[in-house]
């Protein structure tokens, strides 16, 4: 009798799902028409992503090229989901000792001026990002250290051989950088024509760029990915100042800006545009650190590096912090949601994320006396002129470093003279730097931390063949287990041990845009996710 | 030996005028010139506000509070917190001590600077002065904040620089206005008794033209000192002045007018309004200085 009930009950209640699902309204088909405004908060040096590596180039430009493979349009918040884009069927399985992939490009794509699409003109795209000719640069030419060839057996064919099984390869060939070009055009016109001219297979075809003002795009009716894009066209009006930006959204100028806002604008936006706008929010794969300057006194010393990142408060900087700026997220050396990352149980052994700030100041404040400075001593802050998050995090870390006795001034400098001193002229006692990566790839990003000998982009000055050591193991390493294990070794060492530069906190991405805006997902990179293919109006 | 105006001083009769408190005499000023002792108290007090920071406030100006984010205004935070919990009535107080140093310091060494090479000019004359005025014209053909602009970005920022920044735009317009009287004194027969006597263009121009035109110089300091607190925070507006956690007014302006206009307004509108009240007294005063010791306003 108490079965056959529970039977019934059971049968009512799937009955009842059952019901609800076919009742639950479906996901709007999409349409077609309408042109997307966005607001871009940057400028663009130039139209070549092999060499860029900024959003202000990547948000107007990206729609005009295809890549060989992208991160799940679908799906842009997992790390390891990749699909085909110039290539057919799925991201292929790696052979001979996974150091062979073999990619079969697709027949059917043009590129804007008419074109052919073949294997070749891939070839000719990594040929120019991964063994630039002499004199032309390439900014990821180290993400793919791993590549012994690249062949073009037939025009449908394209190989990559590796020297060493990586599990960093193929996020590597999905960054969004790497345009697809022609190899006529670089055979014709040269390997920098790109700085200035586009020709893409992209979704839409360039009609025209007013320095300062804006960038247009035009549907491609030939665009490969069947039926897309939904869109007639789009136009990435320039705004170098946020309360443009904000107010654009808000008088409805324009429909998104892709990289993203700070929490009270976010508030702001919605409290005056109610149901009219949506936000989409995403941990993201940023992190701002701090920088000293091994090669000045007392920064050459472990211990007082030590002191600097045992001061600060990050779980607390979290809470109050992710109010006001666009940071959020305790992390280590890996973007926290990736399964290398370190855990919070794992974190917490690491100086500066000990969950007891008093007993972590009381050891910076003996770490100091330790180094011969009882009393604390004075120094400079050099940052960037921006304020989200720049400013705000290193008028933060200021205050954490007060409470150790630290006098710190902020040396503010706008971008450009910014790079020159942390690159080239180097005269800084401590910098705010950051990492910021497109496709989370941790084996390639935490190259930040090697020798300053081996790695382009790091600026505290040292050298360390341990950690060397450690990277060169994980990328060559095929066991994620292993790979983990030397991951947690490479990041004590980095942060604690020898503290020889530290994470503050990972950014998190908020972006508000105008609910007829639709298909869009957001990623945990700014740079990710900007082909527009897929996004449509619905008004 | 004595100059002309020392003469006509001695030959007066001092028993013969009535003995004046200077209570009285500030009472007199005062009554005269109503919008200017209304000014000298304002700037008196912003004086005193900047000199007693120390006592006057409760809290320290750049200790983050992030348990009093974004407070409204009230008992115990009377112009509310800013967006790092900090008190505004404290940094407002503190960042008048920025103010007044920079803008201080920027006239006094402008109006300073511009005194002697006006003064130098004109004693020099003949080809010195044709080419140092076209300088000088170069010079304030830029408006103010562009030249400003230009000095921040070619020596950095930080308040040494900011000062620089403010003074050297300021001194090619006291130049040219005190040339013009040195121009008139340099005709006068004692320049040449002195230069008779032997004296070095150094002496001459320090020992008798300078005091004599002290007036359209302390008519210039003054009325740069509102302009120089407006440059001040209009550099740190831009991001080219001081920098945080300093307090100063156009710095703390910045921080808050983007973000917060709406949901905290208090936090732009005091660093506002100190501005304008600051600017306002210092013109002001600036003007009653001038109409004090301009001899032609005096007269009407």
């Amino acid at each position: 009798m108490r079965n056959t009930r529970m039977k019934t009950l059971i049968v009512a209640a799937a009955l009842l799902a059952l019901a609800a699902w076919s009742f639950a309204p479906a996901e709007a088909a999409p349409k077609k028409g309408g042109t997307l405004k966005f607001v871009v908060g940057s400028k663009i040096p130039s139209y070549d992503g092999h060499i860029e590596s900024t959003f202000g180039m990547i948000h107007p430009i990206r729609p005009f090229y295809s890549l060989l493979i992208r991160v799940n349009p679908d799906n842009p918040a997992s790390p390891t989901d990749f699909v085909c884009d110039v290539c057919e069927g799925g991201v292929p399985q790696p052979t001979e000792g996974h150091t062979k992939y073999t990619f079969k490009i697709r027949d059917d794509i043009s590129f804007h001026n008419g074109q052919k699409l073949t294997s070749a003109d891939v070839k000719a795209t990594y040929d120019k990002i991964i063994s630039p000719p002499k004199g032309i640069e390439s900014n990821r030419k180290a993400f793919f250290s791993m590549v012994k060839s690249v062949t073009a057996p037939d025009p449908k064919t394209l190989v990559f051989k590796l020297k060493y099984p990586t599990g960093a390869f193929v996020p590597a060939l999905a960054l969004p950088y790497n345009f697809i070009y022609a190899k006529a055009d670089l055979d014709k016109h040269g390997h920098k024509w790109h700085q200035k001219n586009v020709n893409g297979t992209g979704a839409f075809r360039f009609v025209q760029h007013q320095p300062g003002a804006f960038v247009e795009g035009k549907r491609y009716e030939k665009y490969h990915h069947k039926g897309k894009p939904y869109l007639d066209g789009y136009r990435a009006i320039s705004a170098p100042k946020m309360a443009i930006r904000l107010q654009a959204i808000r008088g409805d100028r324009a429909a998104i800006e892709f990289r993203g806002f700070p929490p009270k604008a976010r508030d702001d936006l919605k409290k005056a545009l109610g149901d009219k706008l949506t936000v989409q929010e995403s941990d993201w794969n940023c992190n701002l650190m701090v920088t000293p300057n091994h090669k000045r006194k007392p920064f050459d010393d472990a211990r007082v590096r030590r002191a600097l990142t045992l001061a600060i408060d990050r779980w607390a900087g979290s809470k109050y912090l992710s109010r006001i700026a666009i940071v959020k997220t305790v992390g280590g050396v890996v973007f926290p949601k990736h399964p290398l990352a370190a855990t919070k149980e794992e974190l917490t052994k690491i100086a500066g994320y000990w969950p007891d700030i008093n007993k972590s100041r009381a050891e910076a404040k003996r770490l100091l006396k330790e180094a011969g400075y009882p009393n604390g001593f004075e120094f400079t802050l050099h940052n960037r002129g921006v304020d989200q998050p720049y400013k705000v995090v290193g008028t933060w870390v200021i205050d954490q470093w007060r409470k150790i006795g630290l006098k710190v001034k902020q040396w503010v400098q706008p971008s450009g003279p910014f790079y020159a001193t942390l690159r080239k002229k180097k005269n800084f006692d401590v910098s705010i730097d950051f990492n910021c990566q497109s496709v989370i790839n941790p084996l390639v990003d935490v190259s930040k931390f090697i020798s300053d000998d081996r790695a382009g982009n790091q600026y505290a000055q040292y050298q360390d063949r341990q950690l060397d050591k450690w990277f060169e193991e994980m990328n060559r390493e095929p066991d994620v287990k292993k790979q983990r294990a030397i991951m947690r070794k490479y990041e004590k060492r980095a942060l604690d041990e020898m503290a020889h530069q530290f994470v503050t906190l990972w950014w998190y991405k908020i972006n508000p845009h105008r609910s007829y805006v639709k298909g869009w997902k957001i990623a945990p990179s700014h740079y990710l996710n900007q082909h527009l293919d897929n996004v449509w109006i619905d008004k | 030996m004595a100059s002309p105006s020392d003469l006509a001083v001695s030959e007066m009769d001092f028993d013969a005028l009535p003995e004046r408190s200077w209570v009285d005499r500030i009472k007199d000023t005062a009554r005269k010139k109503p919008l200017g002792a209304v000014s000298a108290c304002a700037v008196i007090v912003m004086v005193l506000l900047a000199a007693l920071a120390n006592i006057i406030t409760f809290y320290d100006p750049v200790q983050n509070a992030f348990d009093s984010m974004h407070v409204a205004p009230g008992a115990a935070h009377w112009f509310g917190t800013d967006q790092f919990g900090r008190d505004i009535f404290t940094r407002i107080v503190f960042g008048a001590r920025t103010a007044l140093f920079v803008g201080f310091s920027a006239s006094i060494l402008g109006s300073t600077a511009g005194l002697i090479l006006g003064v130098g000019s004109a004693y020099f004359g003949g080809r010195f002065d044709l080419i140092f005025q076209r300088f000088m014209d170069i010079f304030i053909s830029f408006p103010l904040i562009i030249m400003a602009l230009s000095v921040v970005s070619i020596f950095g920022t930080g308040t040494q620089n900011v000062i620089l920044a403010i003074t050297i735009p300021l001194i090619p317009r006291c130049a040219r206005v005190v040339r013009s009287s040195a121009l008139a004194i340099r005709e006068i027969p004692y320049v040449d008794a002195a230069r008779a006597l032997g004296f070095a263009h150094v002496r001459i121009i320090f020992r008798h033209m300078i005091p004599n035109v002290m007036a359209p110089y302390l008519i210039m300091l003054t009325a740069f000192l509102g302009q120089a607190i407006l440059l001040e925070a209009s550099l740190s507006y831009l991001g080219l002045g001081v920098q945080e956690p300093t307090p100063a007014w156009g710095l703390m302006l910045q921080g808050g007018a983007e973000e917060y206009a709406e949901s905290a307004p208090w936090i732009p509108v005091f660093p506002g309004l100190a501005i304008t009240a600051a600017v306002f007294a210092f013109n002001l005063f600036g003007d009653a200085v001038r109409d004090t010791l301009d001899p032609r306003l005096r007269s009407e």
